[in-house]
């Protein structure tokens, strides 16, 4: 029925000899809120600027808010509002000023301007600070009159990149809550990068992931946690690694193992049932257990089981 | 609300509101730049005052030093003669350039670029802000002449069209330091385009008329543009109207701002290119 909010086929993405974007293929439907998760350097960014019309890709084409980005960067630019992953601010004006020249930018006259300044004053609760100059600001309130300023001319279509990378937990659930209403009470599409496993879960209705450049997996968050079973049964082991994997894929119920360091990760249906005969098992074949525990699986481990890495240690900055 | 549809959607296109958007078109995108551009100005004083302090300083120790020297040379009013020097001193190099560098660094660039803003407005607005800050700059510098008692040959008129002369020669100067600003994005890069200025400022007649020169410096002084803005300032101070000095003045700058535009733009061409 409705036209898709955000379409990419086939883009690639080269810089000189490197391949930042490799044939991503990707509809968003419009209200949706899609999260687009990988680690640093995985091409999330440099995917975001063709589709927000920065970029031009190598191949490969994207429309959005129904509108081809190269053949009509115009109609594009309109239609959506950019957050990059730096607040993009100038510390010398007051927030004020910057959302009444945001205005300005995309034609709107004075009185409209001032209305649409009244209710993102509202909305992002930034309250008297907004009379300050940005310089003063703390990191959450720039993160929140950027998202203001995507938003003065009521897009369709809004670009997060990486909206909470460097916000402290406090901040990081304002910026949260301001996305969801965004979306649930205006009706904005949202494209978001995280690297942020728990903010795709907590945001997204979709999540793509991304490694080296191409989608490797795409689904709600529940199905792509599914893929890898219901529950997961961690092994911290001290001695044999090998041995201890073909125990635990000998035990009935196991679906799958993967070595994760030092650990081993079974994939079960049903952790509970489960677990008694997995360290009966292991008791059995002597092998030295330091710790055992049951978890839910994350998308993380969603992210281990297609690309064999922890975003974690790509980019050393995301704590487990 | 649609009146920003630049073309029509494809077939089946969002049934939801359309954005309140639309392209606001290039005077007022011009006029959106160059206003933020004068704003940023006085909240930040500290970038002008070189441009405040070093034409006087360089006029109180030119006068102070040669103005005995300069009278052998044929020059009865040094400070009539100096008045210019200082007047090129304030305005060179003055530009937005650092400025628009922080932009570039910073990702505001970037959000003006997912503005359905014209791209060349982006520099045109901050030329224009050069502009009217140079003619600012320009003024105390008159004033001080005023003071000392240099008065124009040419009246009220005359201090006019000076200070077009060296607002147009400070706008044409902008083009280097934001064709480097754009081309590099580099703070230090934009720092050290200060160093056009020497050869410029200095290899003319900066101290001594033309006929005073000699050597390899008379040489290059008839190559610098300088030496005839210099030239056309100086007449419509000491001799009053003289045509050929101010279409001489007139083609430096010309010649000059189109090299320095011709750069500038390219490099802003290159910078908002999607590559």
């Amino acid at each position: 029925m409705a036209q898709p909010a955000i379409t990419a086929h086939a883009i690639e993405k080269r810089f000189g000899g490197n391949l930042a974007v490799a044939g991503v293929n990707l509809e968003v439907a419009e209200r949706e809120v899609y999260g687009f998760l990988g680690p640093n350097g995985a091409g999330k960014s440099t995917l975001t600027r063709v589709l927000c019309t920065l970029l031009a890709p190598t191949s490969g084409s994207a429309t959005v808010a129904g509108y081809d980005v190269l053949a009509e960067p115009t109609a594009v630019r309109l239609r959506i509002g950019v957050a990059l992953q730096e607040a993009a601010l100038d510390d010398k004006q007051t927030g004020e000023e910057m959302l009444r020249l945001q205005g300005r930018f995309y034609g709107m006259d004075r009185r409209r301007t001032a209305a649409r300044v009244a209710e993102l004053r509202e909305l992002i609760d930034i309250g008297d600070a907004l009379g300050e100059r940005v310089g003063t600001y703390s990191g959450g309130m720039k993160r929140r009159l950027d998202l203001a300023l995507a938003l003065v001319h009521d897009p369709q279509v809004l670009f997060l990149d990486e909206p909470t990378t460097g916000l402290d937990p406090v901040s990081r659930a304002s910026v949260w809550a301001e996305v969801r209403r965004l979306n649930r009470e205006l009706g904005v599409t949202v494209f978001l990068t995280t690297q942020y496993l728990e903010e795709a879960d907590e945001l997204a209705g979709r999540v793509g992931i991304i490694n080296h450049g191409a989608i490797v997996a795409e689904g709600t968050p529940a199905d792509l946690m599914r893929t890898i079973g219901t529950d997961l049964v961690v092994v911290d082991v001290d001695g044999d690694l090998d041995r201890a994997r073909s125990t635990l894929g000998g035990v009935p119920g196991v679906l799958d193992v993967g070595v994760d360091g030092r650990s081993l990760v079974a994939s079960v249906d049903d952790g509970a049932k489960a677990i008694s005969p997995l360290a009966l098992a292991l008791a059995h074949d002597g092998v030295e257990v330091r710790e055992l525990a049951l978890r839910r699986p994350t998308l993380d481990d969603v992210f281990f089981s297609v690309t064999g890495q922890r975003i974690a240690e790509e980019d050393g900055t995301v704590a487990r | 609300m649609t009146a920003g549809a630049v073309s029509s959607p494809l077939p089946g296109a969002s049934p939801r509101a359309d954005t309140a958007g639309r392209p606001a078109g290039f005077w007022r995108d011009l006029t959106s730049v160059a206003i933020r551009a004068l704003r940023q100005i006085p909240r930040e004083p500290e970038a002008i005052y070189p441009a405040l302090v070093i034409p006087l300083f360089f006029f109180a120790v030119n006068v102070g030093t040669l103005s005995d020297v300069a009278s052998f040379a044929g020059v009865s009013d040094f400070k009539a003669f100096q008045i210019p020097v200082a007047i090129v001193f304030a305005v060179t190099g003055v530009s937005r350039a650092s400025a628009l560098v922080v932009d570039i660094t910073g990702g505001y660039f970037d959000r003006l670029l997912v503005t359905p803003m014209h791209r060349t407005a982006l520099l045109l607005g901050l030329m224009l802000a050069d502009l009217a800050l140079v003619i600012a700059l320009s003024v105390p510098v008159v004033l001080l002449g005023y003071v000392l008692g240099v008065r124009f040959a040419t009246g009220v008129a005359g201090v006019l069209v000076f200070l077009l002369l060296a607002g147009l020669w400070g706008l044409a100067f902008t083009g280097f330091p934001y064709a480097i600003a754009l081309r590099t994005g580099s703070p230090a890069a934009v720092n050290s385009s200060f160093l056009l200025f020497f050869p410029f400022a200095f290899l003319t007649t900066t101290f001594l008329p033309l006929d005073a020169l000699s050597g390899w410096l008379a040489t290059a002084a008839r190559f610098n543009p300088v030496t005839y803005l210099l030239a056309a300032l100086r007449a419509l101070i000491m001799d009053g109207w003289a045509l050929t000095p101010l279409l001489q003045g007139l083609a430096a700058i010309a010649g000059v701002g189109l090299v320095s535009f011709v750069l500038a733009f390219r490099s802003l061409r290159s910078r908002t290119s999607r590559r």
